[in-house]
């Protein structure tokens, strides 16, 4: 049965998604977070998405979506001479992560909105489900 | 008169599993909207249903029983929706085009569950004879 099978595929996009968000809420939460040097330094986190497909039926359409992993941000570090602060090292500097916090924004409207088309597509599957059992009464 | 019911049902249980297959890709679409690099598929409803109407694509089977491979049975063939603008990541997914047409093909599909029902009134009107 087709439609119930978008129910796994809008399924996964929902699951993406949530990662989406989780990592875009984790970046905006630790824009601020200074260190004492660049290795401990927290770095913008972003998921890498893959269609899934399956193996034995290559030409076929995507099967849903899956989170292959999540990658670090390779752009540059902030650096600021705040000799005051506990965290600042020899030189007076502390590191802060490269967040970029409007980026980050986007990217949360980004995802939220996907989110919400792959909840609507579940509910429309639904309810023309509901309607194919009711068939012929 | 004979009465043949799967006959007085017409297309419309293909039309019934075409709009669901076609869900499904639209779905997969949908879900695949931020994956870089994916291709948004779909397939030529109208084409497909005339198509299973004629009958062209069944393959020739040896004896009766054979079974015939799933796309032939809902002769519908994928293809590669064309984009209307170009990504930096290679997606091809127009969100709100595939919503849209997820949306139309939702409609479809309730019309032809609505005459579906009809017909099959119109069946048992005739069985029961009243």
């Amino acid at each position: 049965m087709s439609l119930l099978n978008v129910f796994n595929i809008a399924g996964t996009g929902m699951t993406a998604e949530s990662v989406r968000l989780n990592l875009t809420a984790s970046n905006l939460a630790n824009a601020d977070s200074a260190a004492s040097s660049t290795g401990q330094t927290y770095r913008a986190r972003y998921p890498v998405f893959e269609a899934m497909t399956n193996p034995l039926v290559p030409q076929a359409s995507a099967e849903g979506v899956r989170v292959l992993g999540v990658v670090q941000s390779q752009s540059p570090l902030r650096s600021e001479y705040a000799p005051n602060n506990p965290l600042a090292d020899k030189n007076g500097y502390i590191h802060l992560p490269n967040v970029n916090v409007v980026e980050q924004m986007a990217d949360m409207i980004s995802a939220s909105q996907s989110y919400q088309s792959n909840v609507d597509v579940i509910n429309t599957s639904k309810q023309l489900l509901l309607k194919t059992l009711t068939l012929g009464q | 008169m004979p009465i043949s019911i799967d006959q007085s049902l017409g297309i419309l249980p293909r039309a019934l599993q075409l709009g669901s297959q076609r869900a499904e890709i639209l779905a997969s679409n949908l879900a695949n909207a931020d994956t870089p690099g994916y291709k948004a598929r779909d397939i030529d409803f109208s084409a497909a249903l005339s198509r299973t109407q004629g009958g062209t694509l069944a393959l020739e089977t040896a004896s009766p029983g054979q079974m015939q491979p799933p796309a032939a049975q809902s002769g519908a063939s994928l293809m590669y929706r064309i984009p209307i603008q170009p990504t930096v990541d290679g997606n091809t997914v127009d969100a709100q085009g595939q919503y849209a047409e997820f949306g139309r093909n939702g409609l479809q599909y309730e019309a032809s569950l609505t005459f579906l029902t009809d017909r099959i009134k119109t069946l048992i009107t005739a069985i029961t004879g009243n």
